[in-house]
């Protein structure tokens, strides 16, 4: 597709998705195009760790929780913006990769992702044991009325919300744009394919792992905070699980790890899907759309381990 | 240059242990500035691993290796690559899912940050191994010859002062090898210094300008190569004692 037309059909999409909650005004499209945003972004921050540098986490929920923690904690005890609170939790989370990362790196393949699980365990364990911080009771965010931009709520409607999570995720695009682009991308990706041959090229490969962790627990802790503000109830269970960390790095790989439009095109599928099971199966089908979810990456994984995006590849290959 | 020139690698009696085997003992050599080495030995005799003691891949029990005064003996491959020497393997490492040109822009990023510039040094690169034609292909499309050049043309890009290759025809097909012997010629010629392990010994008495020969893990012989192929330790631990008259 040439450059031009590209660049058109783009501006055309996103014209429609900011006016999207101009014309349906009722919540409940606008809270499943809200979460394909906010999942959207938090599989994007996950790919360029897993997608861009091949190191497969499974513990992204702990930056998702330091995220949703960090904002919700300031403000019931500094009464500190949201807003503010978001930085901090970038902050935190970001400190805290390069922590985690540390020993962890030294891990390779497989042992990686396994050592990610085990911290997500811990600190989800941690955290329901926590009292200061809600244990396992969990936090209300504290209500503000009225309705404002400085205390990021928005209680009248969804729409506020809408445009945030949007701008999120365009932020998440971005930035992985910038990165595709830049001597890190190709860092990242020569690591990915080749540590050895990365490293006797001058690469050294831990410091940009460790980046690579550092911009996707940051990416993913802004996605925390959203989270807590937009629901406005937080608990371990809610932010810190495991299962969360697999349903970010599902959606991706389900669109396409390790490229720009999977995330987005993985949520935009896996998410309407887990609301209709939810809503057809009730509080009964409760793991039904856990089902759904491993029957479609078995799928997936055998007919075309690239995810849609490589599938897209292929027939435009075949037409053109 | 005949190893007269200024000392740019200095070995000094290296030894490389794992567990009860010995493969590199009390190793020492040099290598000018400009010169050309290779090293031979059959399978075994400790060739790569000496590789990856002078690239940082492999740390030494004991002794030095030396860059241009300065030791590289505990450094990391990165920081060793960052140095100025850069090698190739003897199991090829292409970054498979990459494009040929984005392989070698890895490469040639160590000396630049701006992609375009990057991107110049990478075709330069490839054109000067050959393989300008093959820049949109992905690196895992390449016949076994072809990767051999894309990995000399990646290791080019960071302009090293010292270039190691690990068998620069192994598992290439005949018709292929002249075209990349005279590749490592012309990359000699252009001043850099090379250490070359090569199996096949018409390539690599003829291109050397000194052989360093190992056997079990020790050099047994040092010197012009028509010295060093005739010299009864070489040809027995290559032909056996039977050879030796």
């Amino acid at each position: 597709m040439p450059r031009g037309l590209c660049g058109a059909g783009l501006a055309v999409a996103l014209a429609l998705l900011v006016a999207f909650p101009l014309v349906v005004t009722r919540p409940f499209p606008r809270h499943v195009m809200i979460t394909i945003f906010l999942y959207a972004m938090l599989a994007q921050a996950w790919n360029l760790l897993a997608g861009y540098c091949g190191q497969i986490s499974l513990g992204n929920a702990v930056f998702f929780g330091t995220g949703a923690y960090t904002s919700t904690l300031l403000l019931r005890h500094l009464d500190l913006s949201p807003w503010a609170g978001m930085l901090a939790g970038v902050i935190l989370a970001v400190l805290l990769s390069q922590a985690i990362g540390y020993p962890v790196f030294r891990l390779r393949g497989h042992y990686f992702a396994i050592a990610t699980i085990a911290v997500g365990e811990i600190v989800g364990t941690l955290m329901i044991n926590w009292d200061w911080a809600g244990g396992a009771r969990g936090l209300f965010v504290p209500i503000k009325r009225p309705d404002s931009w400085l205390n990021f709520q928005f209680h009248e409607s969804k729409q506020n919300y809408y445009y945030v999570a949007l701008a999120l995720l365009l932020l998440a695009l971005w930035i992985t744009v910038r990165v595709e682009r830049s001597r890190l991308g190709y860092y990242l990706r020569a690591i990915r394919e080749d540590q050895d041959a990365a490293a006797s090229l001058g690469i050294p490969v831990a410091a940009y792992k460790q980046r690579a962790m550092g911009l996707s627990a940051g990416l993913t802790a802004l996605g925390g905070t959203f989270y807590a503000q937009y629901i406005l109830f937080i608990d371990p269970e809610s932010v810190f699980p495991t299962a969360l960390s697999i349903l970010i790095c599902l959606v991706a790989v389900l669109g396409g790890v390790g490229t720009l439009w999977g995330p987005l095109v993985g949520a935009a599928i896996l998410i309407p899907l887990g609301e209709w099971t939810r809503i057809s199966f009730g509080g009964s089908g409760k793991a039904v759309d856990l089902l759904v979810y491993g029957a479609l990456i078995m799928l997936v994984s055998v007919i075309q381990p690239g995810g849609i995006m490589a599938l897209a590849r292929r027939g435009r290959r075949r037409t053109g | 240059m005949m190893g007269e020139g200024r000392t740019l690698l200095e070995v000094r009696g290296v030894t490389k242990r794992f567990g009860g085997l010995v493969a590199n003992h009390d190793i020492s050599f040099r290598v000018a500035a400009g010169e050309l080495v290779g090293v031979i030995g059959p399978n075994g005799a400790g060739k790569s691993t000496l590789f990856d003691l002078l690239t940082g891949f492999q740390t030494a029990d004991a002794g030095e290796v030396m860059l241009d005064g300065q030791s590289i003996t505990r450094l990391r491959p990165d920081e060793i690559s960052r140095l100025g020497v850069a090698r190739t393997f003897q199991k090829l490492k292409p970054f498979a899912q990459m494009t040929v040109l984005e392989n070698v822009m890895v490469g040639a990023f160590q000396k630049t940050t701006d992609p375009a510039q990057a991107r110049r040094e990478a075709l330069a690169a490839l054109e000067r191994v050959g393989l300008a034609d093959r820049a949109q292909a992905h690196a895992q499309v390449l016949s076994t010859g072809q990767r051999k050049r894309l990995e000399l043309a990646r290791a080019l890009a960071t302009r090293p002062r010292l270039l190691l290759m690990d068998e620069v025809t192994g598992g290439v097909d005949l018709r292929s090898i002249p075209g990349l012997v005279a590749l490592v010629r012309e990359v000699s010629a252009g001043g850099m210094a090379l250490v070359v392990i090569e199996h096949n010994m018409g390539v690599i008495m003829d291109i050397s300008h000194r052989i360093v020969a190992l056997n079990l893990g020790e050099v047994i012989a040092e010197g012009p190569p028509a010295a060093v192929g005739r010299d009864p330790r070489v040809v027995e631990a290559y032909l056996g004692q039977a050879y030796v008259r």
